[in-house]
């Protein structure tokens, strides 16, 4: 594969899929999106399949001077590799999720969703941070287009929110980015990432690109545009929203803020710390009493990625690794739910809860979909939600014994909502005739959730395949932030070996009860 | 006096003086059947100045080469890009304008011999290194703008529009005048080179007060915040085309003329003037972001984003550095470009009567009725607000980072930011023609020349734009040293 600029060729497919989508009507755009999307899978393994584990840090990397001293400058590493693969995964299924239930301009939503690859793609493989900057905001016409076209009822509130607040969060971003480009001579990201600007100035920036990830991750309390988003976008939409583009603030933090300000980011732990847990147990409290899937779905994000944030500012590998992990199999689990929402709304066109009930009697393999990905949501072990949850709390464990104790308690009523929710919707008895009659999951959709059930139980079951291309790469941030890392409060001191057994009794009786040396002590949670 | 060296360098002004006195006396032999023809004689009197400006570009001309009659004039590079521009927007003017007057039957050859004269004044604004200079040249564009206003002269609107635009304009060359008498009687001349000199050694109050009355005068011709009042009325009132002429043409000529004011005349004393325009240039971008939200015609929003741009170019100027000024002509160029596609567009929507169309009302649902008008409109907007990979954000990254690395970084913060309240009337306009139900009242298709204009302009804020940045970035970086070297 040495020469073919691969990454090029995955940006490539989905802008030719896209041109030709444009010109042809609703049975060939669908055609055509579905192709594209599979060669961009098949790129996308075969990407995988040539990445060197272990080698260099930055792979398969192209440049091309542009103007004004900014470069075309494409390559990955391990971890932007894995969100790649999230990405070229979810966008078939997305395809198919669209297949009926979008019936009107196909051509342009099939375009759209191939345009949203494109930059998806691009964010994670752009080497330049301009490019970074240019594929991170142009993703917001497309997902515009998308809400405000074929959203729901309340589409155009959901699509200016959407819009407006996330382009405020960025704008800030790209002054600092311009600032950063000054400072270092440089708007290459691999050379910046080696570049210690001055503790000062490092928390304004940190500040001004916290700005923009924060919103795009989405943090408490700048959250609100997601539920609004997220209801009134088309099923695929939502797919994409919950599957990659949350992902994008994740990336941008362990990508820049951690490893570019890691004074700023040891200094702002607490913050990051704080909204976090506050995340945590409000939207999860929020998500018990919502009335609609989506919604109760999409504040489940907020609260899952916050266990993201707390991860990542772990300050130590497993936080990072868990992060990561929390990511991706955020990516399958909530884009698999959405699907499994979508699937309902498509038959009875209502996302309200109570129109359900009993789905199990009618709709059994449905039933047994839903329940793998409500139990991987929660992180029963066994799935990727499991290995997600432990590796990165036991990450934020080595800081903060505090923010792990209140992070668990989001799990726990992580695991209320979502089993409320399978209740109300599957067991139970059938109280609605039309919900009742609905056939149950037909070749299609067998198409779509197969797929992501298979990949959530493998990582779920065998992490090692998704860990491994990133072991190299998350080491090598933790590396850098180690410097400004913070002390904890759970760290376990290593202690000096008592000089006798424990039931050792002194034969002069010289020594005093207690005395002891110091044992394994842990402060106290404060 | 080198007089044939003198004339060599105003070449320009000569071929375009020369074909407006030449083609008003065929208008007023020929009639009104010779429109077309004059129009067409314009475009390529204009096409033939441009290729003159052209090469003073090419040579990068600047400093004591490039200067005309005793230092009332000088043809340096930085005109040229100037000249350049504003010959192409004209062009872009008069081809549009058929498509709009012949249905109303007011397609007259004067409204191309206006044009004419006007250009004759930007080019001698752009290039005046004297205050006289530069004020002869303001009035010449004024006057002839002042009647294209006022074309449709049986419309009231138009009429309205003139008569404002007349009255506030000879307000603010009143501010003008007097802000130059007093520079002059604090330095005793009137030379950009001698007011700079003279301001060396410090500036007195009475040549602040003659710097503010000029910068006044200045904003009002660029349509800067306060003195930005007449715009939404003159743009909203004016016809179509000659509202797109505003818009583009004069624009570049009084921002440029602005630029060198500033830069060359009152260049030795940048703070004295540094924070006038930054106010400016923040009251600008809000004001115009604000008052475009309620806004229910195009034309009138799109005067409001056009003081909003006006904005964000001085953004560029507030950094008193070659890359500032280099940065502003990316704006410009591209600014340029976005509004005469945005015009085009406007111009275009007409109802099966062949009325044109002004309202949100009108273009609701437009781009499942007319889906090439509402996707070229729709880049447009996305790009006037400034959202990558389309151009308008080449062109606000191009003044933020001017800005950012002359060391404002509180200015770029809160332009920036400020953007984003400019972003939501783009939006309105996406939205309006995307997610609403179509009317379907815009039937009628546009002029062939309307269409290219569109198409072209599209094309051109397009990624696939970028391929054109590096040129340009050259173009723009050898204007700016070309004034720069002059200092």
């Amino acid at each position: 594969m040495e020469g073919l600029p691969i990454l090029s060729l995955m940006l490539l497919v989905p802008l030719v899929g896209a041109v030709l989508c444009m010109m042809s009507n609703a049975t060939n755009a669908r055609w055509i999106a579905l192709i594209a999307t599979l060669i961009d899978l098949v790129l996308g393994i075969a990407l995988w399949m040539n990445f060197d584990i272990g080698g260099a840090q930055w792979q398969f990397t192209e440049r091309a001077d542009l103007f004004a001293g900014f470069q075309y400058a494409l390559g990955i590493d391990g971890i932007a590799l894995m969100l790649i693969m999230l990405s070229v995964f979810l966008m078939p299924i997305c395809i198919l999720a669209s297949w009926t239930s979008v019936t009107k301009r196909v051509g342009e939503y099939m375009a759209a969703f191939l345009v949203m690859e494109l930059l998806m793609i691009g964010v994670f493989a752009a080497q330049d941070i301009l490019l970074f900057y240019i594929f991170f905001e142009a993703g917001l016409i497309p997902m515009y287009l998308i809400i405000g076209i074929w959203g729901g009822s309340d589409r155009i509130y959901a699509s200016f929110k959407f819009f407006l607040y996330t382009l405020l969060g960025s704008v800030v971003m790209l002054i600092a980015m311009l600032w950063m480009i000054g400072e270092a001579g440089t708007s290459s990201i691999p050379v910046l990432l080696q570049y210690d600007f001055a503790p000062e100035a490092q928390t304004w920036l940190w500040l001004a690109f916290f700005a923009s990830f924060a919103v795009k991750m989405p943090m408490w309390p700048v959250h609100t545009w997601l539920p609004a988003a997220h209801v009134q976008a088309p099923t695929a939409g939502s797919v994409i929203l919950a599957g990659v583009l949350l992902k994008l603030g994740g990336y941008g933090f362990i990508r820049f803020s951690l490893p570019m300000f890691p004074e700023a980011s040891a200094q702002f732990v607490w913050l990051v710390f704080g909204l976090s847990m506050a995340a945590v147990v409000i939207t999860s409290l929020i998500a018990l009493v919502q009335q609609d899937m989506k919604k109760l779905i999409a504040y489940s994000s907020v609260a899952h990625m916050a266990i993201v944030t707390a991860g990542l500012f772990a300050f130590n590998f497993q936080g990072l690794e868990g992060a990561m992990v929390m990511m991706l199999s955020h990516g399958l689990v909530s884009g698999a739910l959405f699907l499994c929402v979508g699937v309902i709304y498509d038959r009875l066109h209502t996302r309200e809860i109570a129109r359900y009930g009993g789905l199990a009697t009618n709709m059994p393999r449905y039933a047994l979909f839903f329940l793998l990905f409500t139990m991987a949501s929660i992180g029963l072990p066994g799935t990727s939600g499991f290995v997600a949850e432990f590796i990165s709390l036991a990450g934020v464990y080595q800081i903060s014994s505090t923010t792990t104790f209140v992070l668990t308690t989001g799990i726990i009523l992580g695991a209320g909502y979502m089993l409320y929710l399978y209740r109300r919707v599957v067991f139970g008895e059938q109280k609605n005739a039309d919900a009742a009659a609905m056939p149950d999951l037909n070749a299609r959709e067998w198409l779509m959730l197969t797929p992501v059930a298979a990949a959530v139980l493998w990582m779920g079951v065998y992490p090692e395949s998704f860990l491994a291309p990133m072991r190299s790469d998350i080491a090598a941030v933790e590396a850098r932030i180690a410097r400004a890392a913070p002390q904890g409060d759970a760290m376990p001191v290593a202690g000096e070996p008592r000089e006798h057994a424990a039931n050792y009794v002194a034969g002069d009786h010289g020594g005093g009860e207690g005395e002891h040396g110091g044992s394994a002590g842990t402060e106290s949670e404060h | 006096m080198d007089y044939a060296n003198s004339f060599g360098h105003i070449v320009p002004e000569l071929v375009l003086t020369g074909a407006a006195l030449a083609l008003l006396l065929v208008s007023a032999f020929a009639g009104d059947k010779a429109s077309r023809l004059v129009s067409i004689l314009a475009a390529v009197a204009l096409g033939g100045a441009g290729a003159f400006a052209a090469s003073t570009l090419a040579e990068g001309s600047s400093g004591a080469a490039a200067v005309a009659f005793g230092g009332l004039l000088s043809a340096d590079a930085f005109a040229g890009f100037a000249k350049l521009l504003m010959y192409i927007a004209a062009i872009g003017c008069l081809m549009i304008a058929p498509g709009f007057f012949d249905h109303r039957k007011a397609m007259k050859p004067e409204y191309p011999v206006l044009v004419l004269f006007a250009t004759v004044g930007m080019s001698i604004m752009v290039s005046a290194t004297d205050l006289i200079t530069l004020y002869i040249g303001l009035e010449l564009n004024s006057l002839a703008a002042y009647v294209l206003a006022s074309f449709l002269r049986n419309d009231s609107r138009s009429a309205e529009a003139g008569l404002k635009y007349f009255v506030l304009g000879a307000l603010a060359s009143g501010i003008l005048l007097y802000g130059m008498s007093l520079t002059y009687g604090f330095t005793g001349t009137t030379s950009f080179d001698g007011i700079r000199i003279a301001q060396e050694t410090g500036l007195s109050t009475g040549a602040l007060f003659g710097l503010i009355f000029v910068l006044a005068g200045l904003a009002f011709k660029i349509s800067a915040v306060p003195f930005h009042m007449w715009t939404p009325d003159v743009y909203e009132g004016a016809p179509t085309p000659v509202t797109t002429f505003f818009a583009t043409a004069p624009k570049v000529a009084a921002i440029v003329l602005t630029a060198r004011v500033a830069l060359d005349a009152f260049g030795s004393q940048p703070d004295a003037w540094r924070q006038v325009v930054i106010f400016a240039a923040l009251a600008s971008i809000v004001v115009g972001a604000l008052g475009a939200i309620g806004q229910n015609n195009l034309k009138r929003l799109l005067a409001y984003s056009s003081i909003n741009n006006v904005g964000f170019i001085l953004v560029g100027l507030a950094a008193a550095s070659a890359e500032g000024a280099s940065a502003m002509l990316f704006y410009l160029a591209i600014y340029v470009v976005m509004s005469l596609g945005s015009f085009a567009a406007v111009l275009m929507l007409r109802n099966g009567d062949g009325d044109n169309l002004e309202t949100f009302e009108d273009i609701a649902g437009l781009s499942s009725t007319r889906p090439g008008i509402a996707w070229c409109l729709a880049a447009l907007m996305f790009s006037l607000a400034g959202i990558p990979p389309l151009m308008g954000f080449f062109a606000k990254l191009a003044v933020f980072w001017a800005v950012v690395n002359a060391g404002l970084i509180p200015l770029a913060v809160i332009g920036m930011a400020a953007s984003v309240i400019g972003a939501f009337y783009y939006l309105k306009f996406v939205k309006v023609m995307f997610f609403d139900e179509p009317v379907g009242r815009a039937t009628k298709a546009g002029s062939a020349a309307q269409w290219a204009i569109l198409v072209v302009c599209t094309v051109l804020i397009s990624p696939l734009g970028w391929f054109l940045t590096g040129a340009l970035e050259t173009m723009t970086n050898t204007a700016a040293a070309g004034l720069f070297a002059g200092v």
